[in-house]
């Protein structure tokens, strides 16, 4: 089976069936270790047992920013080769990668709650991911405000890319802003020199979350699918039956007489 | 109250289907009040004691913005038309549509406040007295924009022409919001007093808005 | 005793724009009559009908409705079926007839499946209102004419976009109307396939 035949979204649907318990499987069996290793891993001597909210915060921060990478190569795919699957995998990773920021965002603030002693300071990396969040969620309202997915997908795939462009000078210009008002963040979220007890678990983790997005999205993917089924089957059921007769010349006795 | 009950029940549902923009105000009070650190500054400090005019302000802007449609859809599908000429007072229509609105867009504004607060370094107290003055304060908002609303179908071009018109007219609501949150939160005023006067403005508002609104509808018709 | 109601306008004069459309127009409409307003593009078709609906005010004379229910007004005896089609798209079929039946009606309605099953779109009940063409559409914005009791029907080019069978259909509902006692108040170009007295203006 060949990447054209992945393209027709029958194939798609009919090998995705097959697929997606064993992705399932995968993502509970991964996730479960991870938790299991974090729990195994050491207090840390500063921080204590909160650590551990980083195996959990970490992960979705980095699907965060991955999700929208994802979302921005189905864009090109929209735009530029009219993948007839682009704009469904677009639309599909919207939310999940929204939720993924969610948590990143929610995690971030539970772990700051005893680094600083509020839910929420305005920290370079916290704001920024606040910001993606809050792009996740225009772009769901731009999904949202037309009801034809295929003319919502142009406009959507258009602010996934120039969102993608933005991100790094937003980040850029958020770390710059922080820094020119606090000139030492409270905080370093997991610095580069992670002991290898923390690590394992960290990456194990990583990679379960991402076979969860994988699974979540193949599964949202499914649904969009069928969606726009149920969609082009009611216009026709709409078409279907037109009164008692054909519908033809309808308006040519009118204009005659005009 | 049939009628009215079913022009309520259709406006939040078109609200909330595709195309429907209710959450799109809480969105935009979001994005205002997560805008405002980077012009001020990420001083916790600072942004306690802005934060009840940061909401207010953000409130006002979420739910005026959201408002030039209130009446231009249905001008522009006829739907107005058959509203203006039915056995119920275009008055009655008006205030239920402003309802309709209200709950749509207005209370989640008031029900984001929670979590927008915790962003501005609110204490419970704080957030607590600025969503019960948002809560007594929004209706009064889309009561008065209704107006503005209203006015936009004769001029064909609603928007920012609206929002000029309108602001001006909710400077005394933003006044005793923001007056009743920060006596609730600092005193030295008791809250009640400017609290009475914004739910006095709220009422007020409830019997000038749709008057004014119908009769600006009835007048602007062609 | 219970007059047979009549609309009648007396010395109807419109003004547009600060441009007089017609001027000094009488007309008298009984029940079951269809008068059929005629006349060249930019004649004022659309306007009377707007100035009978209430939906215009009038520069000079008077329209009523005399013997029909005592303290409405004409506007209030009335449907208007414009150009435009009142419809949400958003909301499904049942939604946007139920939502004018109980509107306009206030309980006081037929069932929506008749009226739907009366003007073809039966089939259509549970579809957003979107996904018509606009025949249906139209035939829609019938039903509502169907749904809620109505002494007066004023309708602007009512067969535009419909089909022929459409067409028919619809001059059936009208005949009913009448029978019924009703007025109708029709703009057109066309005929509507039911006995109409002509009321041609602007010429």
């Amino acid at each position: 089976m060949s990447l054209i035949d992945l393209a027709n979204p029958t194939r798609f649907l009919a090998l995705t069936a097959r697929l997606l318990p064993w992705l399932a499987l995968v993502t509970v069996v991964l996730l479960g270790a991870g938790l299991y290793l974090s729990a195994l891993a050491p207090d840390d001597y500063q921080q204590g047992a909160t650590v551990k909210i980083m195996f959990i915060h970490v992960p979705n921060a980095w699907l965060s920013m991955f999700v929208w990478g994802v979302m921005s190569i189905a864009s090109l795919g929209t735009l530029v080769w009219r993948h007839p699957l682009a704009d469904v995998a677009a639309k599909a990773a919207a939310p999940i990668g929204a939720s993924f920021t969610f948590l990143a965002l929610l995690t971030g603030s539970l772990w700051g709650r005893p680094m600083w002693g509020t839910y929420w300071e305005w920290d370079a990396r916290l704001t920024s991911v606040l910001i993606l969040f809050l792009m996740y969620l225009g772009l769901m309202a731009l999904w949202r405000s037309v009801e034809d997915p295929t003319r919502a997908a142009r406009a959507a795939a258009v602010l996934t890319l120039v969102g993608a462009i933005n991100l790094p000078i937003i980040k850029f210009s958020v770390d710059w802003w922080n820094t020119l008002h606090q000139p030492a963040s409270v905080m370093r979220m997991g610095g580069p020199a992670l002991d290898k007890s923390f690590l394992i678990p960290l990456l194990v983790m990583a990679i379960g979350f991402s076979f969860l997005f994988i699974t979540l999205h193949v599964a949202a993917m499914r649904n969009e699918i069928l969606r726009r089924r149920v969609r082009s089957l009611q216009m026709m059921q709409a078409r279907a039956y037109q009164g008692n007769a054909p519908a033809s010349g309808a308006t040519s006795q009118i204009v005659g007489a005009a | 109250m049939t009628a009215l009950g079913a022009l309520i029940r259709r406006d939040i549902r078109i609200a909330l289907r595709i195309g429907g923009g209710a959450l799109i105000g809480v969105l935009f009070f979001l994005t205002v009040v997560v805008l405002m650190p980077f012009a001020v500054g990420p001083d916790l400090a600072l942004l306690t004691r802005l934060g009840p005019a940061i909401l207010w302000l953000g409130a006002l802007l979420a739910s005026l913005l959201t408002l030039d449609r209130l009446f231009t859809a249905d001008h522009e599908d006829g739907s107005l038309d058959l509203i203006i000429m039915s056995r119920t007072p275009l008055e009655l229509a008006c205030a239920a549509k402003a309802l309709a609105h209200w709950l749509a867009a207005g209370l989640p504004l008031v029900i984001a406040t929670p979590v927008l607060g915790l962003l501005l370094n609110l204490d419970a107290t704080a957030t607590g007295a600025v969503a019960l003055t948002l809560l007594a304060g929004t209706p009064a908002l889309t009561f008065i924009g209704m107006i503005g609303a209203a006015l936009a179908v004769t001029m064909s071009r609603g928007g920012l022409l609206l929002a000029v018109l309108v602001l001006p007219l909710s400077i005394p609501v933003l006044i005793f919001g923001v007056a009743a949150s920060q006596a609730a939160i600092v005193g030295p005023l008791p809250f009640g007093a400017p609290f009475s006067i914004l739910c006095a403005l709220s009422l007020v508002s409830f019997v000038i808005g749709p008057f004014a609104a119908a009769t600006s509808l009835r007048n602007g018709l062609d | 005793m219970q007059l047979s109601p009549r609309l009648i306008g007396h010395d109807v004069r419109c003004v547009r724009g600060g441009r007089e459309v017609f001027s000094s127009l009488a007309f008298e409409a009984r029940a079951g009559e269809a008068l059929a307003v005629t006349g060249h593009n930019g004649a004022g078709k659309t306007s009377l009908l707007r100035l009978i609906a209430g939906l215009l005010l009038p520069a000079g004379g008077t329209i009523a409705i005399e013997g029909g229910e005592g303290e409405l007004t004409v506007p209030e005896q009335a449907h208007y079926l414009g150009h435009r089609d009142a419809l949400k798209p958003a909301l499904s079929v049942r939604e946007n007839l139920t939502f004018w039946a109980d509107f306009l009606g206030g309980g006081m309605t037929r069932p929506i499946p008749d009226c739907l099953a009366a003007v073809g779109i039966a089939h259509a009940i549970d579809l957003p209102a979107g996904y018509l063409s606009a025949g249906q559409r139209r035939r829609l914005s019938l039903a509502r004419l169907l749904a809620v009791p109505r002494l007066l029907w004023l309708l602007d080019e009512p067969t535009a976009a419909l089909d022929v069978a459409g067409q028919a259909m619809f001059a059936g509902l009208m005949r009913e109307h009448l029978a019924g006692g009703g007025l109708i108040v029709a703009a057109t170009h066309g005929p509507l396939g039911i006995d109409t007295r002509e009321l041609r203006i602007g010429s």
